[in-house]
């Protein structure tokens, strides 16, 4: 049987990572989570026990993954993307609101967030498109049809509002640039989320002033070259400020106020009800307090007062950074290099394209995660809401990572050896 | 080099962050200094409400201080709760009910434990709340009503529940906010901005200085003074008018279309809804459900308008050209229709053109010239439509769009209201069918306020400005735009002279001569309006409503004005005879008819509302 020949096979360094990310992670969630209230230690209500009870059913899910036929994957994957397409647009008439975001399913006591599957679904529908022989991803009818595939979930989670979510998308850029795509894309994807988000941040005024200035300075640096023209920067200029403009002007007349509160809070205009950017700041100081090696497990003070908010969620790192110190952190920090790494290692060496642009969209996917919200916590990056893999207080989150990354691993499994 | 280029960016971000948290944890110190003095206490400055002037300056509704105890349940140390409940004067098991509702609500915010303390409670508490670790005294400002009337006009301020602190979080527990009337309808003009100050505290729980030297402090905004349209000295004769009678008075300026008076009887007094007291007077008001004085009958009552409503059967007619003001119409005593069905009418001669039917309010008159407004268009559904859209211009069949947050629709019937009810086109109806809106019974609901604007429409001769109660803001002339747009109805001017004289031909011979005033000349129309009720199930009639609307004088208007009187039976009876005094008070300025004021000053109707509740068969009409 392939099967049993399979789990043997299974790249066992990234299983280990895995179950070390999610069992530090967990170690942190209780600390974070840990009060007064708390009866006994097997008391549902709890945040860490919940986390303790997604965890052991993620292991059964792990089985469930590994048990499957590799082939299922790729021959499944267009159902399965369709499947997770309509349970986004299910949203809009059966989603809960939670957080001032219609994102979540409740079955019973539990909510589902299927934002957090879709990312699967659709690295599964990009390889397997990709991976198509008659596809060719340096002809632009196909990049359009590659973009649409990227594009729709990330369309249905934007207006729930989950922008945060949606911009994780965004890593789809990196599997497709790997399979040929022009780095033009790359760049002009950048340069146009730069815009978008400088414009929400700074306005439209310091913005054009911005592209202004900077154009000025290339035209006047270039001039004396033969085929510079000044009407072709100003036209450049004019589309960029037009962009811009509307940007700004989908924000303010097309979204509605709990949209815009979404977004002014993603990008950290209205971090918090006290309105002083206290987040970050709390955020800051509480992995900056850490020292060396941090001030011992659960004897966090910014983490016992409940000083930084969304703690077990997104700001889960700051839990590490204060009580495990730059040491701890470091750890935290290699073991996800070495696990984004391990996969991009595992997707290289996929012997057919579909399981390449599946493991490079797993590795893509993570890496978004961490830097962003890494980047965040230490206050690089604007706040930004979106979960660190496997460490993150949520089932949905810690199911969809898993899912993730273990049909990879399936996919590993079989590929080099059976194909 | 395309393998490499996400390995490179994930490295160098490895790179970044190591870098970063070096920094942050390792290199720069001054993080730990930072935790340990991080805790922050918020202190808001609650700003004066703004002060409710009427329309000739005097002041109706000023402030006086209040003291809120407060409490952070985290804050909170063991203490002696004997002594506190005794201070706070309630029972242990109350002190610790509310203190386990707060921490419910949020262990680090402040939740209140005993609203509205008066001067003399804060005086002695406040020397004694150093022993209770985490309670706090929060001052804040309270309504104070220099006057006992407008209730239902002004509405009242309470706690923010945490619904609204849900959806505004400009609220937090323990805020106060504007519920119903003007409180509510200006709550962000009279509210101002509260101020909040950042403390830093260290982790012993000591302040320690404002927290980053209070760049994010702010300083609190007062609320602006309004003044309303209304004018004191006649509402608050409007509510002696009204006491130990149900319904309600409210008089326009045509001109302006500003509410002049608004009384809703029965009231009650605004000063019940302050202070430690509020919530158990509230109770009271709100299970009285049977004389209900928290409900604004001016403004959510819906009625039918009887007779009065005849004034504008006679106007569509003129206007849709199938009368004019000369034919004259027989009454029988009554309106023939159909096979034998009559609609009665009362004695009085016969025939009558359209001035004379006004005064006399002849039934048989208006079912004509409805029938023959409906029956114009080759079908019925078009002839109601059409009839309808003259009656909308007027404001009636939606809510009105004043400034008060309170209303209903009222209700005017569509070719659908009777396609449905006649199951069109499984069977047919006819204009026969609908013949009681002609005399504004039937399907035809109205709440008095829109009674009042079809008053004020018709004495500007076919046009109204939106009643409005905000006569200025902060002592600037900037109530909303919408309130200075004229609307035009859809009837012509030149048809409104002879229906007004027939208006004013109601107080010269009409049914209601006997309450002229002298030396002004009025308008007006009695309506008598038929009822019926539900007591435990059983549907019964009760005594006719008493309805009244007027306008005077007949040429420039200055007030227009409509009364209803539950179960007062016909109209000049109680509406005509309180709207006159109404008048008579507004223009000029006293009273001569003492004998007329005193018979409604103490006329009683509680007799009459008792009757369907007494169990027994009763009489109506009587």
């Amino acid at each position: 049987m392939t099967g049993n020949r399979g789990f043997v096979k299974l790249d066992w360094l990234t299983i280990f990572l895995y179950f070390a990310l999610v069992g530090i992670g967990w170690i942190n969630i209780y600390s974070a989570s840990l009060d007064d209230s708390a009866t006994s230690f097997f008391d549902f209500s709890q945040v860490y026990f919940k986390q303790l009870v997604w965890i052991c059913l993620s292991l059964v899910l792990i089985i469930f993954i590994l048990a499957i036929e590799a082939k299922f994957y790729e021959r499944f994957s267009s159902i399965i993307y369709l499947v997770s397409l309509a349970s986004l647009l299910g949203l809009f008439v059966l989603g809960k609101n939670i957080n001032g975001a219609t994102s979540w399913y409740v079955l019973g006591g539990f909510s589902i967030q299927p934002a957090e599957f879709a990312k699967a679904a659709t690295a599964l529908a990009l390889g397997k498109y990709i991976g198509d022989m008659q596809t060719n991803i340096k002809e632009f009818k196909h990049q359009l049809r590659a973009f649409v595939i990227i594009a729709l979930p990330a369309l249905f989670i934007i207006p729930q509002p989950d922008p945060g979510s949606a911009l994780v998308y965004a890593a789809f850029i990196f599997p497709m640039y790997r399979e040929g795509l022009h780095y033009v894309y790359l760049l002009l994807g950048f340069f146009l989320a730069a815009l978008f988000i400088s414009t929400l941040a700074f306005g439209v005024v310091w913005v054009s002033v911005g592209i202004l200035a900077i154009t000025a300075l290339i035209y006047f640096k270039n001039r004396k070259k033969k085929k510079t023209k000044a009407v072709n920067y100003i036209m450049a200029a004019a589309v960029c400020i037009a962009f811009v403009f509307s940007v700004q002007y989908i924000f303010n007349n097309v979204f509605e106020q709990r949209h815009r509160d979404r977004f002014n809070i993603v990008l950290g205009k209205e971090t918090d009800s006290k309105g002083i950017g206290y987040n970050t700041n709390q955020s800051e100081i509480a992995i900056g307090s850490g020292g060396w090696t941090g001030k011992g497990w659960t004897q966090g003070t910014q983490t016992k007062g409940n000083f930084v908010p969304e703690q077990q969620t997104d700001y889960i790192f700051s839990t590490v950074g204060e009580e495990w110190g730059f040491l701890g952190s470091m750890v935290v920090v290699i073991l996800f290099l070495a696990l984004i790494v391990r996969v991009l290692v595992l997707a290289e060496r996929q012997k057919n394209q579909f399981g390449r642009v599946y493991g490079y969209s797993v590795g893509a996917i993570l890496f978004v995660h961490f830097f962003v919200n890494i980047g965040m916590t230490t206050g690089l990056l604007p706040t930004v809401g979106i979960p660190l893999p496997f460490f993150s207080y949520g089932g949905s989150g810690l199911w969809g990572f898993t899912i993730l990354l273990f049909i990879l691993i399936r996919l590993d499994a079989s590929n080099s050896y059976y194909t | 080099m395309r393998k490499l280029l996400l390995l490179v960016l994930v490295l160098i971000t490895g790179v970044v962050f190591a870098g970063r948290l070096f920094y942050l944890q390792v290199y720069d110190t001054s993080f730990q200094k930072l935790s340990e003095n991080n805790a922050i206490k918020i202190q808001y400055d609650y700003p004066q409400r703004g002060y409710i002037f009427d329309r000739n300056g005097d002041l109706l509704v000023s402030n006086q201080p209040s003291y809120d105890v407060m409490v952070i349940p985290r804050d909170v140390e063991p203490f002696d709760t004997l002594e506190f409940s005794g201070l706070l004067k309630m029972t242990v098991e109350d002190l610790s009910e509310s203190l386990e509702k707060a921490k419910t609500y949020s262990p680090r915010l402040p939740s209140v434990v005993i609203p509205q303390l008066t001067k003399a409670e804060y005086a002695s508490l406040s020397e004694k709340m150093h022993k209770f670790k985490g309670f706090y005294i929060q001052k804040r400002s309270l309504r104070d009503y220099q006057i006992n009337h407008s209730a239902n006009v002004l509405g009242y301020i309470a706690e923010a529940d945490n619904k609204i602190i849900e959806k505004n979080p400009y609220y937090q527990m323990g805020d106060l906010l504007g519920k119903q009337g003007i409180e509510m309808q200006y709550e962000e003009i009279l509210r101002g901005v509260k101020g909040v100050k950042y403390i830093q505290k260290d982790r012993f729980n000591r302040e320690i200085g404002p927290y980053k030297d209070g760049i994010y402090d702010t300083l609190p905004e007062r609320g602006k003074d309004i003044t309303l349209t209304i004018d004191g000295v006649l509402q608050s004769y409007g509510e002696e008018l009204m006491v130990n009678k149900r319904g309600g008075i409210v008089a326009l300026e045509p001109a302006t279309g500003e509410i002049l008076a608004l009384v809703a009887a029965p009231n009650y007094d605004p000063a019940l809804l302050v202070g430690r007291e509020r919530s158990k007077n509230f109770t009271k008001l709100w299970y009285d459900t049977i004389s209900k004085p928290l409900f604004d009958r001016v403004l959510q009552g819906e009625y039918p308008p009887g007779s009065p409503f005849k004034a504008l059967t006679a106007l569509i007619g003129l206007q849709e050209n199938v009368i004019d003001t000369e034919e004259t119409i027989y009454c029988a005593g009554g309106y023939r229709y159909g096979r034998n069905r009559k609609l009665g009418c009362h004695a009085h001669r016969s025939p009558l053109a359209m001035q004379a039917g006004i005064a006399n309010s002849c039934n048989a008159y208006f079912c004509t010239v409805y029938r023959r407004i409906i029956e114009k268009y080759p079908t019925p559904q078009e002839g109601i439509d059409n009839w309808r859209a003259h009656l909308l211009s007027f404001g009636m069949g939606d809510y009105m769009g004043y400034d008060l947050p309170s209303g209903r629709p009222g209700k005017i019937p569509s070719s659908e209201t009777y396609n449905a009810i006649y199951q069109y086109p499984t069977y047919k109806w006819y204009a026969p069918a609908t013949i009681s809106n002609a005399i504004g019974q039937g399907e035809v609901l109205l709440t008095p306020m829109q009674m009042v604007n079809f008053t004020a429409a018709i004495a500007n001769r076919g046009w109204y400005y939106k009643p409005h109660i905000i006569k200025n803001i902060g002592g600037v002339d900037t109530i909303p735009s919408i309130y200075k747009q004229k609307f035009q109805t859809t009837i012509d001017p030149e048809y409104f002279d002879p229906v007004i004289d027939g208006l004013y031909d109601v107080y010269n011979y009409g049914t209601a001569s006997h309450l002229q005033i002298p030396g002004i000349e009025i308008c007006g129309k009695t309506g008598t309006a038929e009822n019926y009720t539900r007591v435990n199930g059983e549907r019964m009639q009760l005594t006719d409503h008493s309805v009244f609307v007027a306008f005077a004088p007949k040429d420039d208007p200055k007030i227009a004005i409509a009364v209803f009187v539950e179960n007062g039976y016909w109209g000049s009876r109680w509406a005509g005879r309180i709207a006159s005094l109404m008048i008579e008070k507004y223009l000029k300025g006293e009273i001569t008819r003492t004998d007329l004021e005193h018979f409604i000053l103490n006329g009683s109707l509680e007799e009459e509302y008792a009757k369907p509740y007494s169990g027994e068969p009763f009489l109506i009409n009587q």
